[in-house]
This record gives structure tokens, sequence and C-alpha cells, in this order.
């Protein structure tokens, strides 16, 4: 399988990567010559193969409901790039009334 | 330079003694460090220290608790640690624009456990950025180098931890594994490295790369060192839901131990007919050692090894894609303003990221996305079931550990391999461990044209004791013959 | 609402936050209303190197749910990410459940056919996931605030069968459905602090269609009045689309309370491409048969279960039945009352009439009320025997709400045991005559239909405690005597 230059926008705009239009080609390009040597995998015979996920039969651990949250060594504000009265404060979606949505 | 650079074992055993105290241990480090050249314009390989607090923190421990360093099992001992593993004090920049000057408000529990068993840190090294590379030559903070030879690469993703323990800076340093970023570095530089298995180290606070195979390891120039620090950071940890409560071992117990009995394999996909003769002849004559040291060497078979690089990069990517979509620009590190929060994004994301970061980010997306990931994701966890079975067959089979070469090339020129895939053929013995979750180690075992040569010791899962036996074994056997 | 020849088909997705101390993945708190961030911690903060580990009590509670709404429970279910990106998401994605989802294959019974049967809505499956924050768009110009103290609170998600046919009947699995889990003690189900929410999936098709419709999501219902009103105006659109030869597209709508119309979101339902893989920083979740029998062994008795064997065992009319079962503390506390004063009847007037009306006069729940169960029924017991009169029972309750003390206390300390002793009746029928003596003179005189008058005067002189009958034959003597 190969990718086009539609492909590489569409994954860029779902991956938030800005990708410039001079760089796309090569892009194209070098996806799909990694993508070239995955196509061997059609090849395998995997039938009844269970996909790998998760080791460990007892299954994933479990913790109580209670004990005290790891404690931040410095307060948010000395990390994030722009806080208001103890929000994190972002530029506003441009569809923000459609708040219940992602944004395409 | 590793003649003069003491152990870890010599440095704890004299502060222990009371000999040496912690802050002169990390004063000389530091020292010789300057020696060989880690900083910036030299080998690039340490990227953040902080000298005085480093030395404070030495003192402070023979002040205020010195029992607690008596106790230690590497009391004294000043080691560096990969960027993309938590430290309180120092940055955790992933070699990444994007976490530049971020500093983590928790710390990894490997640190913690170092710090608790007497070791000071000294420093954070480069790295590729979030891990992704075999160079160190995707570093946003520029390439490490080989101390062995500056004009080469010191194999990554942990190049700068390989660096500054081969320099002899440091006895151990911390690296991370996602696909042979331990081992192949480790090659490279002349060192060893041990990557553990899948769950035996806790991965909290190591910044997620791809988080099935993600898991810290360990450098050392001896074998005993790699013991004693994958001793101390190994265990169950409670906030790590993929670590194990399987009992850990004391790794260096296994210094003395006799080889009778010990099957070693040799499989035949790690000895491809275009292997380096002279990289061959290495890894022969290691096992040959071995035999005489009373080893049974059988020749096996791993028939699905080729296929360890495509599934390691539709698997990696995959992961890496949904990993790193938290550095958006909203809790912490990089924002790059832009007229709305999309923008703001996608501005932030690709100025922060560099050219491999959003060529994996752009492939493990496209992997995943809606009518691809039966054909690749699925097909490729599907065969790495394969993989992991081709492993559980030859040690179900009586073969205790495989021994193969660490990887196809002694270190390269840099810019020597600017096709994607090429690079990343650098991992092609090392990726099947990462896949299928079973411990490794590379060690020195010579060097061709100067440059090192390294075996690979792989074991199955939670083995590492006898993955550590053969190691001594040949450590000694190799003698002087090692960096030869 | 009904359109003749068209039929509405409508599925739910419900979200139900557990009611657990901390979030589905770190230690935080759950509590509603902090300060904004105060609640987070690296792993809610999605910083750089932590991970999530799972909360114990969030996997009892949704298997209680689950099996409580009758689904069968996977001995293995595993989390997966759904990866989308918005500022009040933490990591770039939700730990979620997807194709192995924790159970499937459930029902309820919402009511009941005209014909007696049982109507039921089928549950596809319930499935463990974790909230996400607050983004707040309205609180300074030109910036978005977020908040993520919610962020990592652990959720089920309920999600229904097209088996609903009219927004009425949607309306009656919600109620059904929140009944349950409040219940089972699983949720507060509390649609304004958001533990409760709840889509709509909708589509309209022929009266006597098979097939399915193309459906719409609807979504921002913030109650139940508004599910139904936004189901109905969501029929009416796509059938007056369809009945134009048009077709519907399949998409978000929003519905808008204060405008009170459905409009389509701006991203198109296409847009979204979640990338769901299984999530590799947690194992599956393992369940044995024993976790799954001890969730089902420790249920309460469930609402229908319930008002079946109200009917049976007590003898109550529909209306009382649905009020005495709304909650299980107030089904509880009736059935404490019945079986401690052996009068069913008297016991639901009681607690529908004066319990009730106690909540809801003085805002104190249920738990908090003063009156223990064992003291309305020795009241109840009292008046059945006599000891006191129904008029003073009703200032005995008064008392026994504002103090808590025991009924028998109470009325004797006022005097509201009941005078049967004709020496203090012929004291406070004197008295009467006296005060009232335009009243006494007429009724003296031959005017009989005075005499109620005089027994309420003399009833209230002693404060109710007084037999009535014993005063009326008392009176009646002095005319003819």
């Amino acid at each position: 399988m190969s990718v086009n230059v539609s492909d590489v926008l569409h994954v860029a705009k779902l991956a938030r990567l800005g990708v410039s239009e001079e760089r796309l080609p090569q892009l194209v390009a070098q996806l799909n010559g990694i993508l070239e040597h995955m196509d061997v995998l059609g090849k395998v015979d995997t039938t009844g193969v269970a996909a790998t996920e998760g080791v460990g039969a007892a299954g994933t651990p479990l913790r109580e409901d209670g004990g005290e949250p790891v404690p931040l060594a410095h307060p948010i504000e000395s990390f994030a790039p722009a806080t208001r009265d103890g929000f994190l404060i972002v530029p506003r979606l441009a569809t923000h009334d459609d708040a219940a949505e992602e944004t395409a | 330079m590793s003649t003069v650079a003491p152990t870890a074992r010599s440095i704890a055993t004299q502060v222990v003694a009371g000999k040496l105290a912690p802050d002169q241990a990390v004063r000389e480090a530091f020292a010789r460090g300057d020696a060989a050249g880690v900083g910036a314009g030299g080998l690039n390989a340490l990227l953040w220290t902080d000298r005085t607090r480093a030395t404070e923190q030495a003192r402070e421990r023979v002040v205020g608790d010195d029992t607690q360093v008596d106790r230690g099992l590497l009391a004294g001992v000043p080691i560096a640690v990969k960027d993309n593993i938590a430290t309180l004090e120092l940055p955790t920049s992933c070699g990444s624009r994007i976490l530049e000057g971020y500093v983590s408000p928790f710390e990894a529990t490997a640190v913690t456990r170092l710090r608790a068993a007497g070791a000071t840190v000294v420093g954070k090294t480069n790295m590729d950025e979030f891990a992704m590379g075999s160079s160190t030559e995707n570093s946003a903070f520029g390439p490490a180098r080989n101390p062995i030879d500056p004009s080469r690469v010191p194999g990554g993703s942990s190049g700068g931890s390989a660096a500054v323990v081969a320099a002899g800076m440091v006895p151990i340093a911390l690296g991370s594994e996602t696909g042979g970023s331990v081992r192949q570095p480790a090659a490279f530089c002349g060192i060893v490295g041990v990557k553990p298995t899948y769950g035996r180290v806790s991965r909290y606070g190591l910044v997620a790369f791809a988080s099935s195979l993600d898991q810290i390891g360990v450098f050392g120039r001896t074998v005993d060192d790699a013991a004693l620090g994958l001793q101390v950071i190994a265990g169950r940890d409670v906030m790590d839901s993929t670590s194990a409560s399987v009992p850990v071992a004391r790794y260096a117990d296994a210094r003395d131990a006799s080889l009778t009995g010990v099957v070693i394999g040799r499989p035949r996909e790690y000895f491809p007919e275009s292997l380096d003769a002279r990289i061959r002849e290495k890894c022969e004559r290691a096992i040959e050692l071995l035999r005489e040291r009373g080893a049974e060497i059988r020749d096996v078979s791993l028939p699905h090894t080729d296929l360890a690089i495509p599934v390691y990069y539709i698997v990696a990517p995959a992961e890496a894609s949904s990993n790193l979509a938290r550095f958006d620009g909203v809790r912490y590190g990089l924002r790059v303003p832009a007229p709305g929060l999309v923008a703001t994004y996608e501005a932030t994301r690709s100025r922060g990221f560099g050219p491999e970061v959003t060529r994996r980010i752009l492939l493990g997306t496209y992997v995943l996305s809606a009518g691809y990931y039966d054909a690749y994701y699925r097909k490729a966890q599907q065969v790495r079931s394969l993989i992991a079975d081709d492993f559980r067959s030859v040690f179900a089979s009586g073969v205790h550990v495989l021994l193969t070469p660490t990887t196809p090339t002694t270190a390269f020129p840099f810019g020597a391999k600017a096709d994607p895939y090429e690079m990343y053929l650098s991992d092609i013995f090392t990726a099947t461990a990462n896949l299928a979750g079973v411990p490794g180690m590379s060690l020195p075992v010579g060097r061709i044209e100067g440059l090192p040569v390294g075996a690979q010791l792989l074991a199955g899962h939670f083995d590492e004791a006898r993955m550590f036996a053969v190691a001594y074994a040949l450590e000694n056997a190799l003698g002087e013959e090692a960096h030869r | 609402m009904t359109i003749p020849g068209w039929e509405m088909v409508v599925g739910l997705e419900v979200h139900v936050q557990l009611k657990t101390r901390t979030k589905a993945f770190c230690n935080c708190t759950v509590e509603y209303g902090a300060a904004p961030n105060v609640n987070t911690c690296p792993i809610c903060l999605a910083l750089p190197g932590s991970l999530p580990v799972l909360n114990a009590r969030a996997v009892e509670l949704a298997v209680r749910a689950a099996v409580a709404l009758g689904c069968t429970v996977n001995h293995v279910s595993v989390f997966a990410r759904k990866n989308y990106f918005y500022p009040d998401l933490p990591k770039g994605y939700q730990i979620s459940q997807f194709d192995r989802p924790l159970a499937e294959n459930g029902q309820i019974e919402i009511g009941t056919r005209v014909d007696g049967d049982a109507i039921r809505v089928g549950i596809t499956r319930v499935h463990m996931e974790e909230d996400a924050g607050k983004s707040i768009h309205d609180r300074y110009p030109g910036v978005t605030a977020i908040d993520l103290n919610r962020a990592g609170v652990p959720l089920i998600e309920i999600v229904s069968e097209p088996d609903m046919r009219s927004s009425e009947g949607a309306g009656a699995y919600l109620r059904t459905l929140k009944q349950i889990l409040q219940y089972i003690a699983v949720s507060d189900c509390d649609m304004e602090k958001g533990s409760l929410r709840v889509d709509a999936n909708v589509s309209a098709r022929r009266q006597g269609a098979t097939k399915l419709g193309t459906k719409t999501e609807v979504k921002n219902l913030n109650s139940f009045a508004n599910v139904e009103r936004a189901l109905d105006l969501e029929f009416q659109r796509q059938v007056r689309a369809l009945e134009a030869g048009g077709s519907i597209e399949q998409q978000t709508m929003l519905f808008d309370a204060v405008r009170n119309e459905v409009r389509a979101a701006r991203s198109k339902e296409g847009s979204h491409d979640y990338r769901y893989f299984p999530e590799p920083d947690l194992l599956p979740l393992v369940l044995t048969s024993t976790d799954v029998d001890r969730a089902r062994h420790s249920l309460p008795e469930l609402p229908a279960a319930r008002r079946a064997r109200f009917v049976s065992d007590y003898a109550l009319g529909p209306v009382e039945i649905e009020v005495l079962s709304s909650s299980a503390a107030l089904a509880d506390y009736f059935e404490a009352v019945a079986r401690h004063s052996g009068n069913a009847k008297a016991a639901a007037n009681w607690v529908i009439n004066g319990v009730l009306g106690a909540v809801n006069a003085s805002g104190t729940p249920l738990e908090q009320l003063r009156v223990r169960p064992a003291d309305l029924a020795s009241m109840i017991r009292m008046v059945s025997d006599g000891i006191i009169s129904g008029a003073a029972a009703k200032q005995v309750f008064a008392e026994m709400v504002r103090t808590g003390e025991r009924p028998e206390q109470i009325a004797k300390r006022d005097g509201l045991l009941r005078v049967e002793d004709d020496s203090a009746l012929v004291r406070w029928i004197d008295e009467v005559i006296a005060e009232h003596p335009t009243e006494a003179g007429r009724f003296l005189a031959g005017e009989r239909k005075l005499q109620g008058v005089l027994v309420g005067l003399v009833m209230k002189k002693s404060k109710g405690s007084a037999d009535a009958k014993k005063v009326n034959q008392l009176l009646a003597s002095r005319v003819s005597g």
C-alpha cells in the first residue's frame, strides 16, 4: 500500500501537525519508502494468531479507592504556558459554540 | 580511559568504608567528564547538569542520612540519566524543542530507587528526540559524539548515556529501550548495555515512546556495574500497571556461576550470509570461549526474525502517535501562538517536533486510521505474537541464552544513514527482544579498525540472572581482548 | 408525539459518573466544586512519564451496574485509547473500552403495555471510561479556560438498543435507568452536576417498515425533559425532510434549549477518526466468576421487583407503590414502618403524607430525618389502639419531626393521651358552656345542630385528647336530662 499527498494531509490534520506545502512531496516519498517494507507482513499467514495485547493472566492490577495523590513538586503555573485564576488558558476554539464537539 | 575510571562497585566500597566522600566522588566524576569533554562543543553527551546542586546532594546524604548511604548498594556512585527519564531538579526535555526547559514536578521510580541506594544524579544525557533514532543525530540539541571516535555516532537513541559511561565520567547511566536504544549504543561505544524483561523495571517517569516496547535499561563499563544498577531499579512498582511482581535476583551473585549445563543458542537468522565477516568472527570467537568454559552450544532458529523491523515500525509509531498527542502546548512545554486553537496546536507541534518524530507520528497515525488498522496495526500485532512464539519455543527447547551480534555494523560516521529505512535497519538484531518482551544485553567482544563490536545475549522472560551469568563468564574469558 | 404514518426509533447513550472517592486512574479526589485544577496530579494532567492504575472501586461499581442491567459481564475486557485532540483531554486520548467492553446484552423493563406485557429496552453494552475536563468558553474574552478537576473521573457508558419508539418511551427508559442506578448506589445520577449525561440517536421510518432509517445523534441534552423535547423536534425535522423527498445525513445535532431547536453541529460525523487501539499502559481487565457473582449477590432488590412485592405483600394501590418505591431509602423506610406497626395501609399514608411532607418542607434528606421508622410505627399503633386520637397523632408527629423524641413521651408530656375519664370531660364541657353562653343556650334549648360546634370546642380545649364519642354522649345527655 502507498500514500499520496491527500492521505498525508489527512493524517497530518488528525495528528495536528502543520505540514508545509514544500515538505509534502518529500514526506510522501519517505513514508512510501517505509511503507513498502511493510507489505511483507501481508504475506504472512496469521490465521488464528492472537494479536499481542497485554501480558499477565491475572489482568491489570487494581488500586484501592483512596490514598494520597502524587504531589507536584512545583505548581502548574511553573510549567504551564498560560494560566489565569488557576485555569489553564488556551486560544478559544474557532467553533466554540460546538463545545461538545471535536473540531475537524 | 576505562582503566582510570572507577567502577560503581569500587566507589561504593570506598564510600561505605569511609575512604571516599560521596561529594568527592561526584567532583571526580565531573573532572573526568571535563577531561573527556562530555559537554556541548565536545562529545555533546551531557545536556543538563548542576554541579553545585549535585555535589551538595551527595554531601547532604552523608551529613543527613549516613546509615542509608552505608547500606546503599550504590553508595556515593555518580550516575547519569537519559533526558527522557523524569528527575526533579534537572530538565527532562527528551532531546526535543517541545519540552525545552521543562522540569518534571515528579520523579521516575528508577531514579528514586537509584538515589535511595546512594547514587547521585550528575546530569541528563543527550538522546534522539523522544528516543526515535539510532544515532543521537535526531536530538534537537545537536548530535552526541562517540568517545571512541568523535567523527562517528555513539549510536542511539541513548547515545549520550552510552558516551558518558564510555568516556569514563560515570560508571553507570540509565538509558531507555524501545527497539535497541541501549544495546546498540553500548555496542557502538564498547560498553555493557542491558535491556531488561518488559515489566522488570517500572516505566513510571519514563516519557513514553511506545508503551508496549519501552523499558528503562542500564549502561555500565563492566557487567558487574550493569548488574548492580539493574538490581537496584528492578522490581514491581504500584505506579506502573505493567510492572511485574516477579522477585528480583541479586544479579551480581551470578559472577562466579559455572557455565556447566548452560545451553547457548546460536540463532541462524542473526548470522545471515550478508553479515560483516569480521563481526561474525568476533561473535564466533565469543561462542567458542563460552564453549571452552563449559557451555553447550546449539544452532537454533527464530524463523520470524526478518519480520521484526516491519512489525516494529508499525507498532512503535502507532503507539508513539498516541503517546505524543499530549504535547499540545496546553499544560506544559512549548506553545507557538497562532490564531485559534487548532492553528496553535499545529504551529506548536510542527515547530516543536523534529523531522523524524514528525515522520513517525504521521506513519503511526496512518496505520491506526480508519480502514488501515487491520491491514497494518492488527496484522503487525499478530506477527508480533509469532515473533514472541519463536523465542518461547527456543527457550522451551532447553536453550537458556542466545548469542548474536548486537548490530550489523560498527559505529557509522555522521550523516551516513540519510534514508530513514536504512537507519531503521540498525535495529535489525535488537528489535526482536522488545517485541517479544525478553531481556537482552550487549557487551564488548573486540574491535574492528578500532571500533567496538558488541555481542548480544538474549534470555527468557525474567531470566536476567542466567543472562548475567553468561555475560560475566564471557567478560572474564575475553579479558582485555574485549577492547582490542 | 406521533406523526401519522411515521415511527420514531430511539437509542440512547448514557454516561454515568461512578460514586468513587478518587479518579479512575489516579488518587485525585472526585469532589465536585473545588477551585480550578486543584484536584489534579501528574497522572490526570498527563505529565510526561505518568501512567494510569485502575481504581478497584470503579470496577466494582461498574460490574454492579452491569449485572443490575441484566448484562453478561465479560471475563476479559480491554481498555482502548480513543484518540482526539481537545484542550480538556490532557493525554490527547481518552481511556475507554472499544471492541471488548466490560459487559453486553442486558435489558430493563421500563413499563407495561395496555395489554399487560412488559415494555423492555435492550442494553447493548456497558463499558468503563474516564471523563474529560471542562472547557469554559464564556469566562474570559477571546480565550477558553480549562479546568481538569473532572479529567479522569470514572464513568460508565450505557448504550441501549434502538428499542424506543417515542420520546415518552425514551423518558421512561431514562427514569427507570436512573432509578436502578440510584437504588444500587453506583451513581448520584445528578444531571445538573453532570453525573448523568445523555446522547440520543434518533431516526424516522415509515410505519410498518422493518429497516432502520438513517440516524442522527442529538447532543447537549441537559435534562430528561429536554431529551424528550429534542427527540420530538428532531423526529419532526427528519419526517419533514423525508416527506419532501429528501434524505437524512448521518450527523451530530445540537439541542438549543433557549431557542427550542436542534441544529447540525459544525463538525461532521465523518471527520472523526478516533484510531482506537488497545491501551498498552494497562493490562486487560480480568474478572472471575466469583467477582461477578459477588456483585450479583450484593445487589439490593431492584425497583421492579420491589414494586411487584409491594402489590403482593401490602396490597397497596399503584400511586402509593410508585411513590414508595421511588428510592431505595424511602422503600426501606416504608417497609420498616409497615413491619413494626403491622399496618401497611397506615404506614403508607404516614410515610407519603407525613414523612415525605416533612422531607419536602424541611429540605433535609430522608436519611437525616429525626423520625425513626420504629417510632413512627409505635405512633401508628397508639392510634389504632385508641391511646391517642388521629388528631393528636398529627401533633405528636410534628413534635417527633422537630425533636426526634419517642411518641409515648410526647403524648404524655403534651397531654395528648386520649381522655375517657368522665370528670375531665365534664369539666371541659362545663367550661365550654360557660365560655360560649349563646351557643350553649341555643343548644340546650333544643337546637341540636349546634352539638357539633360544641364538640369541636371541647376537642380543641382537650388538644384532641378527648374521646369525641364520649363528649357527644355527654352533651346529648344534658339536653334530654
